[in-house]
């Protein structure tokens, strides 16, 4: 199996490249289009703010491979900012168009400490996984929540995560083996 | 809120884990990738490293340690002690470190916490505060830094800071406890997830601690041994604490 991780400036690429290791899975770093376009699985890992993170997947031409894996039915897993900028748009940055893979838009976090960080519950489930942002996803394709927030997020190929679970030790280690069973 | 967090702390200098008197006569005592990866075995949250050499040579090492702390450890962990800089930052983040602590380069250039969160994300960014009798200390809180604690608080808050890791050096090292009060001022001052230090004695503490802070550095209460962690869990949950399940 290929898996790609979409390198472009704005992600933790190196810690999903050790957790993916362990599970025994080999990703590629892609900064080419082409790498993401034809991989059996992309990741688009994501921290920082919306902004920046959209022009570096433009710069590189990732947005447009992104959306022609998505037209071909090929699974993109994003996680946090990856999940925020498969939305519509976002309102972070003063409001920045997403790619539009999933319906739906990145709000503020409204109550409670912002950045929320930390380990919660997803629901449905037990499982808690770790947490850090200060956006989430009002979008009609959230399948769990946490805490109220968009958890995991499923439209046709793509499976967004607002939780790392390349950092959230043996749960987020069994979530991502489920993810490469499907693929 | 997400649960409350426990956070082993581990000094390190030049790629080594050390114990000292606040920075005075180090000894080293293990290897940060064992000691850590013990840490996150025995059920802690996250995992801080702070550099209490913070000389180029032992940042270089920082870097390094980093990088194997990743390969080895699951959970996320945060870097501090020397960073002046984002190039800096952003080379710890890239070896797999999640947030990187600012203390003194932030106090003597609080632009650093805007350049920081701008580049890296404000979640990456915690900025260190040493604080005695309300006021903050810098350099290993060996001087005064000019500057009311809960004031220097609200401005990392405004300058884009993800989270406060707030010692108070009133109590470090005492055990008779963290500074509630002062706990209690900084969640009124802030909105952001504030991390306790200094004075952890025993379970009771911790856990008053965590019903005011989202989370607890846990230093000398676990003198570098990872089953102390373990209990300590054991002794929380009795007290009422919600803490994950870490298996």
């Amino acid at each position: 199996m290929k898996v790609a991780i979409c390198a472009y400036g704005a992600g933790n690429v190196r810690s999903v490249e050790l957790a993916l290791a362990r599970l025994g899975a080999e990703s590629v770093r892609a900064e080419r289009p082409e790498t993401v376009r034809d991989a059996d699985l992309a990741v688009l890992p994501g921290v920082g703010s919306a902004g920046s993170a959209m022009a570096g997947l433009r710069e590189r031409g990732l947005d447009a491979a992104l959306l022609e894996r998505a037209a071909a039915g090929r699974p993109t897993l994003g996680i946090c900012l990856g999940l925020q900028l498969a939305l519509e748009e976002s309102e972070e940055d003063g409001g920045v168009a997403g790619l539009g893979l999933v319906p739906g838009r990145a709000v503020r976090l409204q109550g409670g400490r912002v950045p929320r960080i930390g380990w919660a519950t997803v629901e449905p489930g037990s499982e808690a996984y770790w947490f850090a942002h200060s956006y989430a996803a009002e979008t009609p394709a959230a399948t769990a929540t946490s805490e109220g927030f968009a958890a995991i997020v499923e439209h046709e190929a793509f499976v967004g995560v607002q939780f790392h679970p390349e950092k959230s030790g043996a749960a987020g280690a069994r979530f991502l083996e489920r993810c490469l069973s499907r693929v | 809120m997400p649960l409350p967090r426990l956070i082993p702390c581990l000094d390190v200098a030049r790629g080594r884990v050390v114990k000292g008197v606040r920075f005075r006569g180090l000894r080293d005592v293990g290897d940060p990738v064992e000691l850590g990866a013990a840490y996150s075995d025995a059920g802690a949250d996250e995992l801080v490293f702070l550099d209490v050499e913070a000389t180029v040579e032992s940042r270089a090492a920082a870097v390094d340690v980093a990088g194997r702390v990743a390969e080895q450890v699951s959970i996320p962990f945060t870097f501090g002690g020397g960073i002046r800089s984002v190039e800096e930052a952003a080379a710890v983040l890239e070896a797999g470190a999640d947030k990187v602590s600012v203390n003194s380069a932030a106090l003597a250039r609080p632009q650093l916490i805007e350049e920081l969160a701008v580049t890296l994300g404000t979640q990456a960014v915690v900025v260190a505060i040493d604080t005695e009798g309300g006021r903050v200390r810098s350099h290993s809180a060996t001087r005064d830094a000019a500057r009311n604690t809960l004031v220097w608080a609200r401005e990392c808050e405004a300058r884009g800071a993800g989270e406060l890791l707030v010692t108070s050096i009133d109590r470090d090292g005492t055990r008779e406890g963290y500074d509630l009060e002062l706990l209690a001022e900084l969640r009124d001052a802030v909105s952001l997830p504030v991390i306790a230090s200094g004075g952890a004695g025993n379970a009771r503490h911790v856990a008053d601690a965590l019903g005011i802070s989202q989370a607890a550095l846990l230093a000398s209460i676990l003198h570098e041994r990872p089953s102390r962690l373990v209990t300590l869990r054991g002794e929380l949950r009795d007290l009422g604490v919600r803490l994950r399940d870490a298996a």
